[in-house]
């Protein structure tokens, strides 16, 4: 059992209902447009075993859909003791779905994928219901892209092989790769779908079996999913337990019966997540997220051309996702010759980016995810404003009426500023970014490097020799030359400094979810003679 | 930036809404203290645990006291937000933490204030 703290037994059993279930007209008017779907349900349980188990307790919490901050279904707020069922489910399929040949489990996984494609529409409506982000993002981005990260992994254990070292004439060590056993999985609510498919993806495929918690923002989509994929799935292969991180996150994370703790999120849990797993002497991966630079060289606007058009893109990338993205490009760097002319271009293309009803397809950003993340990123333009950055578009909420008078609406902002302020060194996770001028290179690097973090940077300029010397000189996991915001499964993705410890997507990963099996055998008779 | 770290005892306050939460998740799980947390997601925001839930380390600053609870950050991020002082209020919501309040359907959020200008070293 894992240890259950005095205090979580004290916990309240219910909490204060935020009100009656009420659907939104503008998603039951897009459902109807969709033509594969299922019926949603009113409460969700958890997912165990390949079956809905109610929890022990019966606690129940309300799910909030952030583009109308009405209730929109219950979910189990799961205790410890759902937990250990989650873990005893897994661990009963563990060592079959470890032993079932690769082709079998790749089969698995793309027919998952197959299933997720057939469904999309409807998955990727049902996802900007729970997360608030455009219907735009979760067709063309979030679900595709799941569907491929599945696709990849599949395709990846049946190429991966193990090897064989010859020692000597008659002495041979060959290297297996095992599953781990069991995984635990904490999942944000950024990209719910897609988060959890990159942690569950490479899990699965390496033969593990898995107990995944959904934030508890964001908790509804991945057990539709589930539901969805119901019939493909091993029962026990993927497990999904929901609740609150203290009540049931500590209990998975800290639980003695997995081999492996996986966390996207922020730093002060992702030090308790180490703390859990230093107990049992087990291996996390954390991604913390980071504050990433983007960096415009003034050759960006030496030609009138579509690379013009294409750098400035990249600028308003930070409002992708409503900037709830841990490589929300939150910095921009831009050097000075063309400072003037850049940000005079790059603010209108700001104030074109259409915000609103998250279920046109014309809209490209949508609802924060959840009230306090609203209330956190309006305190951060009020620091901002402050720090004497000067905000040269937005700086406010959105309202917005009718059916979406309730949500979570921020402008896309740009404060102009320096990268001692606050709003240059925090992670706002919203529509925000802080520009600030560069004259050279060098400069532009320490103050890329003038971070706590280091997950992603972006470098856009024409000189090749520059591009390069950026992209090996700015510590961060991942720096995009040329282009940003791109999420593919076969490029590695994780943070240098505080962004986190390990890697995901990429076949690597595998790696991330497997033990290394050293065989050493002797093919001779002959005693070695030394007693 | 060689930030010479003033302690100041003013440095963080509590508002009475969250005060009044202090009191109550006192009441459940016993001492309780705080953790500025940084980075993605629930990160820039206050995390409170029971005191010993969440081990602190030599690279830990307690930068103030609020409610009759220690507040702590890394000392690096601290250096980072040493201009500002802050007021810890609480707002409806959850987050996806293990923050002892968010059961309660409330979130701890950090509201600040300036105590000195930022300068800049490099950039202009």
């Amino acid at each position: 059992m894992s240890p259950t703290s005095s205090a979580q037994a004290r916990q309240p059993s219910s909490q204060p209902a935020a009100g009656p279930i009420k659907e939104s007209g503008a998603f039951t008017a897009h459902l109807k447009t969709i033509e594969r779907k299922i019926a949603l349900r009113s409460q969700y349980e958890n997912f165990i075993g390949g079956e809905w188990v109610a929890p022990v307790k019966g606690g129940y919490f309300d799910n909030i859909s952030p583009t109308t901050g009405q209730v929109i279904c219950r979910i189990a707020r799961s205790q410890a003791e759902d937990v250990e069922r989650a873990i005893d489910a897994a661990h009963a399929a563990a060592d079959k779905w470890g032993r079932t040949a690769v082709a079998e489990r790749a089969r698995i996984l793309n027919r998952v994928a197959d299933r997720i494609e057939e469904y999309l529409p409807f998955l990727a409506a049902v996802e900007t219901y729970d997360n608030g982000k455009p219907i735009r993002e979760t067709n063309l981005a979030d679900l595709p892209l799941a569907v491929d990260h599945f696709r990849y992994f599949a395709s990846c254990v049946r190429a991966q092989e193990g090897s064989l070292g010859e020692l000597d004439d008659d002495t041979v060590a060959y290297h297996y790769h095992e599953p781990l056993g069991v995984v635990g999985q904490i999942i944000p609510w950024n990209f719910p779908i897609l988060m959890a498919t990159w942690k569950l993806a490479p899990a699965l495929a390496a033969g593990n079996a898995v107990v995944i918690k959904p934030a508890e923002q964001t908790p509804m989509s991945l057990l539709v999913l589930a539901e969805l994929v119901q019939d493909i799935l091993p029962p026990g292969v993927l497990n999904i337990v929901n609740g609150f991180g203290l009540e049931a996150g500590k209990p998975l994370a800290s639980n003695p019966r997995i081999a492996k703790i996986a966390f996207t999120g922020e730093t002060t849990t992702g030090r308790l997540i180490m703390q859990y797993a230093s107990e049992n002497i087990i291996p996390v991966t954390l991604e913390l997220g980071g504050k990433s630079p983007n960096i415009f060289f003034a050759d960006v606007m030496r030609d009138e051309d579509a690379f013009v058009d294409k750098a400035l893109e990249g600028f308003a990338m930070f409002a992708l996702n409503q900037g709830e993205v841990c490589t929300c490009p939150s910095r921009a760097l831009v050097q000075k010759p063309i400072y003037e002319r850049f940000m005079e271009r790059a603010v209108k293309r700001v104030e074109a980016i259409r915000q609103g009803d998250p279920y046109e397809m014309s809209t490209q950003i949508g609802a924060q995810a959840s009230n306090d993340q609203y209330e956190k990123i309006l305190s951060y333009i009020d620091i901002g404003r402050k720090e004497g950055a000067k905000v040269l578009t937005g700086g406010e909420a959105n309202k917005m009426s009718g059916d979406l008078a309730g949500g979570y609406y921020i402008k896309p902002t740009v404060f102009e500023g320096h990268n001692k302020m606050r709003v240059f060194q925090e992670e706002i996770f919203g529509p925000v970014v802080s520009v600030t001028v560069f004259d050279t290179p060098a400069q532009a690097l320490e103050i890329a490097n003038d971070t706590l973090y280091g997950l992603g940077a972006g470098v856009w300029t024409r000189d090749i020799n520059m591009a390069y010397r950026f992209g090996r000189g700015i510590k961060a996991g991942r720096v995009w030359t040329n282009c940003y915001h791109a999420y593919p499964a076969h490029a590695a993705f994780g943070g240098y400094k505080k962004s986190g410890i390990g890697r995901e997507t990429h076949k690597m990963m595998l790696d991330h979810y497997q033990q290394t099996k050293n065989v050493l055998v002797s093919y001779s008779d002959k005693a070695l003679g030394f007693f | 930036m060689s930030t010479v770290i003033v302690m100041d005892p003013g440095r963080v306050s509590v508002t009475d809404a969250a005060r009044k939460l202090i009191e109550q998740l006192k009441k459940t799980y016993g001492p309780i203290m705080f953790h500025q947390s940084g980075g993605c997601c629930d990160g820039s925001a206050p995390m409170c645990f029971q005191v010993g839930e969440f081990k602190l380390g030599g690279v830990d600053e307690k930068v103030g006291e609020i409610a009759g609870c220690e507040f702590w950050m890394d000392r690096e991020q601290f250096k980072l937000w040493a201009h500002t002082r802050w007021t810890v209020d609480v707002v409806p919501g959850r987050g996806a933490s293990f923050s002892l309040e968010a059961p309660l359907n409330m979130r701890f959020l950090i509201r600040s204030s300036l105590c000195a200008v930022p300068t800049a070293k490099a950039d202009p």
